[in-house]
This record gives structure tokens, C-alpha cells and sequence, in this order.
């Protein structure tokens, strides 16, 4: 008996992918920021936070600038002589590791109560439901900015903060779908096996659910690493000895006009090539997994 | 529809008795309020005299009860810097932020509804992919960052308008106000352009979406039978149509302008509630950052609770559902 060459769904989803050349070149976007994150310390020119490889004589230093000391400073320096490029290469890693954190607790959160309020329904439903809605009416920056004017700094915080104005983009997304899965044949026919409401709900009903929110969990890491950056520029973010690129934004900001503009201008770019290439990803996934765009 | 009313507005007062009660125990159980309310360089007979003034002896249940009451009669506590009673500092600084939000608002309509309706109506022509491209970059681009490349370009490098600041203001009616001098109008440009690009990005797309929508329907196909202008078509009937929903997003959008005014006043120094609420916090000022939070909650309860008034009055279908829930 031969088997009947299938067509897998991710194979699928793979050469629906390639087919926009824009959305290529943004996966191999964020492919590339993301190995730059992991390996900060290998690619990095210096280690910007290593007391003895910065030299104070190098004080902000225009990009392209040859050092006290023979190094080259491709990007310029910040006040304190640190390299800009090093600096940034280390602030991704911390605005990535940040927003992968809070938006992966986010997504661990909101699909349970997303999960519980679609299976029990009734007042558990409601109440997890109103908190949603009452979550949303209000814009997650400001939350965030009030609920850090309370805790204080600290990446801990930041990400206590992201996870809790996060969760309800995904409780809702996985009730939604999650309610429509339930009344499928096949969760009837796990239920008549007596299967346990747990393995029903995870083992079966969870996969199901999946599509949606890893559209949106793509455009909420892009939202967490803006919301991060906003913050940290505010000053109510991560602290000083951590800095990711917003607070690098933020401390070149004192120096933007004595026209030092390099040390607030770079960090950027990467934060918003970042972000472009993120969404452009994101958009791109959820054209392909929207049932209605295809043909 | 009275009694929907009356649900709608037993839900907005609870959801702001929850928000005080949360910011009530946020502030009196994770930090201590001795530590953050009273100035640590009084000497302990001082300190003392100040808990009591503050009500701090009293046990947690009537401090909770006279944050309440407070709220009730507008009495949200004195500032220390300023030495002002809260809301009445926030309120005096609330004019500003409403004139940034309402110029951010009117650019994003000028510029937006104009940019989205040509990308809707020559989808594939060079111009419409340049602004849609734009747009994402508009959506993409970090709020603070894009402030200060404003900064950089039109303060730094060509000198044409200044980097902060409110400028010259006149009083209208009592208010001050900076767009009615030209001083006061150059400082408002950066800011209000600022916090309008995203708004600009989101109509551009609404517009977009909604034209290439509108002008498939029967009616602009009739229109166009009958012999009417381009025009005619486009500023009457496609536009009237696509207007509904970008109405709606920009109204719900308001309380989000008010969110990211807090970024743009602080990168243009804008004298509004946002950067009081950004300077209270390095401060340390307690009673203005509570006064905000409650402020601002009775702000966007407002605002959710007459978007819903309007939506049930021009769509019965949502009284009905949530009288049978």
C-alpha cells in the first residue's frame, strides 16, 4: 500500500510564506536581530559594560572616529566612551529578552482563563470576560506608566506590567476560538470517552486554538518592545546597569541639541527596523492563517 | 433603553469603585505611606503630627473610607512640590493637553482621510504603495523616537522651529491657549504632528480599507451609470460611507491620544497633565500621581460608557442582546 503524498500544513504554511518576497526579507530580518541578541557578547566590538575596555578619553565621539586607543568607533560613543554599537547590540538583548518574557507569560496566562471561561462558561465566563473588557478600555501604555508609578523600576516590574496589560488579547482570542473547537464532533467524542476535562482542554482543544494566537503573540512582541522602550525613555522602566534601547534613546535625548544626535539616533533605527520587521512578519502570518483571505 | 442606561452606569460606577480600590490598596500596601507621604527630613514630633493630619493612625478600613469620600467631593489630596491642592493642578494643566489632542486629531483627519482615500481608489499605483508604506513605518515607529528626530531635523539641523515649550499664549475665554499667535503656533506644530503620526497611519488604513470597499457597492456603480462626476462620486458618495468607521476608531481613540500625550509632552517639554504626571513621578509627588490615575479612569469610564450610549441608540441589536444576558 503506498501512501498518498500529504501536503502538511506547515509545508503549506511555508510556501504560502515565501511567496511575498517583502515578508522574506522581514523573517530574515528578525531571524538576524534575533541571532545579534543571542550572541551579543561574541559580535559585540566591546564590552560596553566592562569598566576596563571603556575609556573615558573617547567621550562622545562623532560615528566613524578612531579612539585614544586605536579602536574604531563605527557608531560613535556615548558621555562615558562606550561604544555606541556594543552598547546597542546589548540594549537588543535586553529589549528582546524583556518582551519574549513578558509576552510568553502573557500567552501561558490569557489562554488558561481564555480555555476556563470557554468550558465552564456561566459566571466564571462572565466574570473573566467583563475583566477582559475592562482591560482593554484602557490603553496599555498608561497602565503600564501608572501600574510602574506604583512598583517602582525594574525589569521584574516591566514585565510584571506587560504581562498583565498582555493577557487579555489572548484571553479573548483563545475563548473565541476555543468556544467554536468545543462544540466540534471530535471534543464530543473525547468527552463519551470519559477522557479527563484537562487532556480534553490541552491535549486537544489547545492545539486547535493555536492559529490565532501566534498572529497575535507576533504583533504583541512588537507591542512589547515598543511599550518597554516608551517607558524606560519615561524613566519608570528598566534600571541603568541594564539599559535596553529605549533607555540608550533615552540618555542620548540630554545630547540631541548640542548636536550629538548619534548616541539617541542609532539605537532607534535598530528599534524601529526591529518592530517594521516584526510586523511586516506578523501581518504577513495572519493573511496566510485567515481562512477568509484564501483562495 | 432606560434600563440598559441604568445597567451601563451601575457598571461604570463599578468599575471605578474597583480602579480606587485598586490604586487605594496599590499605593497603602506595597509601599508604606508614612515613607511615601511625609518628608523625611521632619523631626519625629513633626512626622508624628503629620500622620495624624493625614489620618494615618486610623485603621486601613477608615483610610479607606476617607480616600473614598475624598473622591467624591473632588478631594484628592495636596501636592507637595506644589503645595496645591491635586486635581486643581491638573486641571490647570489639563487645557494644554486637550489643545495638543485636539490638533493631533484634526491632522490625522486632514492628512489621513485625503492619503487613504487615493490609496484606496488607485491601489496599485506608485503613489498609494509609497504612502502604505509610509503607513506601517507611521504604525511602526516608536512614539518617543519620532519625537525627537523631529527634534533633530526641525529644531538641530535646519533651525526652522523651536524644540519645546509652549511658546507665547493668549487667553480665550480664560484659558490660554497657544494656536492664536504665531510663536504659539510654531511650538504646537512639532508636537501635535508628533502624536498625530500614528493617528494619520491608522485613518490612512481605515480609509484605504473602506474606500476599495465602498466603491465596489451598487450604489457607486449606479452613481456612476447616472453620469455623475468623479467628483461628485468620490467627495459624496464614497467619502460619506467610508466616514462611519473612522469616526468611530477615532472617537475610541481619543482616550489613547491622552495615553501618548504623556510621551510627547515629556520629549517636547509640553507644559500638559502628561508631563506633570511624568515630572510627579520622579518626584515622588503621590496625591498628583493618585489624582491622575483616578482622573484619567473616570475619564475613560466616560468615554466608554457614551461610545456604548451611541452605539445602542443607532444600533438596537446591542440593547437587546445585553437585556437578555
Amino acid at each position: 500500500m503506498s501512501a498518498i503524498p500529504v501536503e502538511s500544513p506547515f509545508r503549506r504554511f511555508v510556501e504560502d510564506f515565501v511567496r511575498s518576497p517583502t515578508a522574506v526579507i522581514a523573517a530574515i530580518g528578525v531571524l538576524g536581530i534575533a541571532c545579534v541578541a543571542i550572541f551579543a557578547a561574541q559580535i559585540a566590538p566591546q564590552n560596553p559594560y566592562d569598566l576596563a575596555e571603556i575609556n573615558i578619553m573617547d567621550g562622545s565621539l562623532p560615528p566613524g572616529s578612531v579612539g585614544f586607543d586605536g579602536f574604531h568607533y563605527w557608531l560613535g560613543t556615548d558621555e562615558q566612551g562606550r561604544d555606541m554599537l556594543s552598547a546597542m547590540i546589548y540594549g537588543l538583548r535586553i529589549s528582546l529578552s524583556v518582551s519574549l518574557i513578558a509576552v510568553g507569560s502573557a500567552v501561558a496566562i490569557g489562554m488558561s482563563l481564555g480555555m476556563l471561561a470557554a468550558w465552564s462558561g456561566g459566571r466564571v465566563e462572565a466574570f473573566i470576560m467583563r475583566a477582559v473588557d475592562i482591560q482593554l478600555s484602557f490603553p496599555a501604555l498608561l497602565v503600564a506608566l501608572l501600574l510602574l508609578a506604583i512598583l517602582g523600576k525594574g525589569i521584574d516590574k516591566v514585565i510584571i506590567a506587560l504581562v498583565l496589560v498582555q493577557w487579555a488579547y489572548f484571553a479573548r482570542t483563545v475563548r473565541g476560538a476555543a468556544l467554536v473547537e468545543i462544540r466540534k464532533d471530535y471534543v464530543m467524542a473525547a468527552r463519551c470517552l470519559a477522557l479527563q476535562p484537562m487532556r480534553i482542554l490541552f491535549g486537544h482543544v489547545l492545539p486547535n486554538c493555536l492559529p490565532p494566537v501566534i498572529v497575535i503573540a507576533t504583533v504583541q512582541v512588537a507591542n512589547a518592545i515598543a511599550i518597554e522602550a516608551s517607558l524606560s525613555f519615561l524613566g519608570v522602566g528598566v534600571p541603568i546597569t541594564e539599559p535596553s534601547l529605549g533607555l540608550l534613546i533615552s540618555n542620548g535625548f540630554g545630547y540631541l541639541l548640542s548636536g550629538r544626535y548619534w548616541i539617541s539616533f542609532y539605537p532607534g533605527v535598530v528599534l524601529l527596523v526591529t518592530l517594521v520587521c516584526i510586523n511586516v512578519v506578523g501581518d504577513h502570518v495572519r493573511d496566510i492563517l485567515n481562512p477568509r483571505m484564501q483562495k | 433603553m432606560l434600563a440598559y442606561l441604568i445597567r451601563r452606569f451601575g457598571q461604570s460606577l463599578l468599575v471605578m469603585a474597583v480602579m480606587a480600590t485598586i490604586v487605594f490598596f496599590g499605593l497603602y500596601m506595597v509601599g508604606n505611606p508614612v515613607d511615601l507621604l511625609i518628608n523625611p527630613e521632619d523631626d519625629l514630633a513633626a512626622q508624628e503630627a503629620a500622620i495624624r493630619r493625614l489620618g494615618l493612625d486610623q485603621p486601613i478600613y477608615i483610610q479607606f473610607l476617607q480616600f473614598l469620600k475624598g473622591i467624591a467631593t473632588g478631594n484628592l489630596g495636596v501636592s507637595f512640590v506644589h503645595n496645591t491642592p491635586a486635581l486643581e493642578l491638573i486641571l490647570s494643566r489639563l487645557p494644554a493637553t486637550l489643545e495638543l489632542a485636539f490638533f493631533a486629531m484634526l491632522l490625522a483627519i486632514l492628512l489621513g482621510i485625503p492619503l487613504g482615500m487615493i490609496a484606496g481608489l488607485y491601489p496599485s499605483s506608485p503613489g498609494s504603495r509609497v504612502i502604505m508604506g509610509g503607513s506601517i513605518i507611521g504604525f511602526s515607529t516608536p512614539n518617543f523616537w519620532q519625537g525627537l528626530m523631529l527634534i533633530m531635523l526641525f529644531a538641530v539641523f535646519w533651525r526652522v522651529l523651536p524644540s519645546g515649550g509652549r511658546g507665547q499664549t493668549t487667553d480665550l475665554f480664560g484659558i490660554p491657549v497657544s494656536f492664536l499667535t504665531l510663536d504659539g503656533l510654531k511650538h504646537l506644530i512639532l508636537p501635535a504632528l508628533n502624536l498625530a503620526i500614528f493617528k494619520i497611519a491608522l485613518v490612512i488604513r481605515l480609509s484605504r480599507a473602506g474606500t476599495s470597499e465602498v466603491s465596489l457597492q451598487d450604489y457607486v456603480k449606479y452613481a456612476r451609470a447616472r453620469g455623475l462626476s468623479e467628483k461628485r462620486i468620490v467627495g459624496v458618495h464614497i467619502l460619506k460611507n467610508i466616514l462611519i468607521p473612522v469616526v468611530t476608531v477615532l472617537g475610541l481613540e481619543l482616550g489613547n491620544v491622552i495615553a501618548f500625550a504623556v510621551v510627547t509632552e515629556t520629549v517636547f517639554a509640553w507644559p500638559g497633565i502628561g508631563k506633570l504626571l511624568i515630572d510627579s513621578i520622579g518626584l515622588l509627588d503621590r496625591p498628583v500621581v493618585v489624582a491622575y490615575m483616578m482622573l484619567t479612569v473616570f475619564m475613560f469610564v466616560m468615554i466608554n460608557f457614551f461610545v456604548d450610549m451611541a452605539y445602542s441608540m443607532l444600533d438596537p441589536r446591542i440593547r437587546i442582546k445585553a437585556g437578555k444576558s
